[in-house]
């Protein structure tokens, strides 16, 4: 008898990734130059992986408070005040968690209701829905567009917006778009907010990683504190995706919610992690920025070339992603990222996989080294011509 | 700082095509700048960065502290850049400390680079005494290391 039987309903009936599928094409072939990678192409900087094995041989191997280690809390603190001009107290408005992963899927669990509408901007990252969905919330999508570089728009909230919203997912800088919103932008999200009590979620993994214009945490706005999570971690400024390590900050009723959730099924983050995180955080900055110029001339290499190409390309002001529109081919965005990989081997992840938005674009990832950008974009230019010249 | 500099510091090896292709100029330009901060200074020339430890006609290097007498109106200038002719010195600095140049000497054999120190460099009006340290191994070279095995690239090709 067919053991799907003893899976839960609302995880049979949840679709399948569309970035797994396109992996596991990928990962039969030879020779690709993937620009579906993402994370950053830099090894975690030497000296906070020294950092950590210096942890291991002074004997750091047992559980530390649920919370996280007092000092990394102090850190994050310090961090975050300096940077987002925001203070949380790191007694009991801080969390470390396993990954900014885990304190999405904690602070879902812990603030909705089977039922509760939670509202998210897409294209957006591959969890966010599948997590309203595992804790039985009503997913509410709001559309982000070209036309505006992919930013958020209280117009657009507004609109997509239900009596009884009662959650909002942001990701600024956004990943797959590398959308992310200006200062007035914000303004009137952070006022739409306010005005509809919705609590935030705000996702600000690629906040280190704008280029231009800086970026604005929302919880720093007037009346935003004690309604926003502020998320954050170390994979994308630091290179430490590996290391499964970010924090929540929050008013003290929000985080000892996430923390209820978290003491029973994670317990704590490795304390490994958290050692190199302290590391990162007193002494990775120089590296991080060092980091971050090296992604803006690939940027700005990348997002021409697509643009010379004749795909579309915004220029994206935060993330490590370029987001061409690929309508020009005439071909759907599955079936071109397909054929190129057939025709040319390079990997690119279509946009459909990031949500209905994602219709037409397809995402690259342009944080690898300059010769594979280099080739990767003359070989699209071959494959581009080759389809025009079909038609 | 100039983006071709930028670029060049990044390391990367890339071809003068490929710097033209990232800055998005003609490469006669990528050229015509190069030959400019040749001029200016800024760019002083390219050497390979060679590790010659494995080869049987290898080179043997030498860093000598050399202690030297100021000159009226002239200070170390004159002659460091004395020292810094000799087609044996690899690279020559002023330093602060218990010394005031720090020499680095290639020769063919230990007994080149010993006979250098003794006729040409000792002997010199104004040098006070050198103390010589032989390398005996490499472990970094110019930001390149030695034996540390490159690690594979193992990332996964897809990832959200």
């Amino acid at each position: 008898m067919d053991p799907t039987r003893f899976v839960a309903r609302h995880v049979v009936n949840l679709p399948r990734s569309g970035i797994r599928d396109f992996f596991e094409v990928v990962s039969k072939m030879q020779d690709v130059i993937s620009l579906g990678i993402g994370e950053p192409d830099f090894d975690t900087p030497w000296h906070i992986r020294e950092a950590a094995i210096y942890a291991l041989e002074k004997g750091k191997t047992h559980y530390t408070s649920n919370l996280g280690l007092i000092e990394l809390r102090r850190a994050i603190n310090r961090y975050v005040e300096k940077n987002f001009g925001i203070s949380y107290r790191p007694e009991e408005e801080i969390l470390v968690t396993v990954g900014v992963s885990e304190a999405l899927d904690i602070a879902f669990r812990a603030l909705v209701n089977p039922g509760d509408k939670v509202m998210f901007h897409q294209p957006c990252y591959v969890s966010y829905h599948p997590s309203i969905t595992l804790t039985h919330g009503e997913a509410v999508p709001v559309p982000t567009y070209a036309k505006d570089n992919f930013a958020l728009t209280a117009e657009a909230l507004a609109a997509a917006w239900q009596p009884d919203s009662k959650l909002l997912m942001l990701n600024l800088p956004c990943n797959p778009t590398g959308g992310t919103c200006d200062q007035r932008q914000i303004e009137a999200i952070a006022k739409f907010c306010v005005e509809k009590d919705l609590v935030v979620l705000s996702d600000e993994i690629y906040s280190e990683l704008t280029y231009e214009g800086g970026h604005t945490s929302i919880a720093r706005l007037p009346g935003m504190k004690e309604r926003t999570v502020f998320l954050h971690g170390f994979s994308k400024a630091f290179a430490m995706t590996g290391w499964r390590i970010g924090y929540a900050c929050g008013p003290a009723t929000l985080i000892e919610a996430m923390m209820k959730v978290h003491q029973y099924s994670m317990m704590c983050a490795s304390i490994i992690s958290q050692e190199a995180a302290i590391e990162a955080l007193l002494r990775g900055e120089d590296g991080m920025k060092a980091m971050r110029e090296q992604y803006q001339r690939r940027r700005d290499f990348i997002v021409r070339r697509f643009n010379e190409i004749g795909l579309k390309c915004h220029l994206p002001r935060g993330s490590f992603y370029a987001f061409p529109c690929v309508e020009k081919t005439g071909l759907k965005e599955t079936d071109f990222a397909m054929g190129l990989l057939q025709a040319e081997h390079v990997a690119m992840v279509p946009g459909t996989a990031f949500g209905a938005n994602g219709t037409g674009f397809c995402r690259a990832c342009f944080a690898t080294g300059y010769d594979q950008l280099i080739e990767a974009a003359d070989r699209i230019e071959r494959h581009v011509q080759k389809l025009a010249a079909k038609r | 700082m100039n983006p071709l500099i930028k670029l060049l510091l990044e390391g990367g090896g890339l071809s003068t095509a490929q710097m033209a292709q990232v800055l998005n100029l003609s490469e006669a330009e990528v050229n015509r700048q190069l030959d400019q901060l040749k001029k200016d200074r800024l760019l002083l020339g390219w050497r390979p960065v060679l590790n010659l430890a494995e080869e049987e006609a290898g080179v043997v290097r030498a860093v000598i502290e050399v202690r030297i007498t100021p000159e009226r109106g002239g200070g170390f200038n004159r002659l460091a850049e004395r020292i810094s002719r000799f087609d044996e010195v690899e690279s020559c600095y002023l330093m602060s400390g218990g010394y005031d140049l720090l020499v680095f000497v290639n020769g063919s054999s230990l007994q080149k680079v010993a006979g250098f120190v003794s006729e040409k460099l000792s002997t010199l009006e104004g040098v006070l005494s050198t103390a010589t340290h032989f390398l005996l191994r490499t472990y970094k070279e110019q930001g390149f290391l030695l034996d540390v095995k490159v690690a594979e690239n193992d990332r996964l090709k897809i990832t959200p």
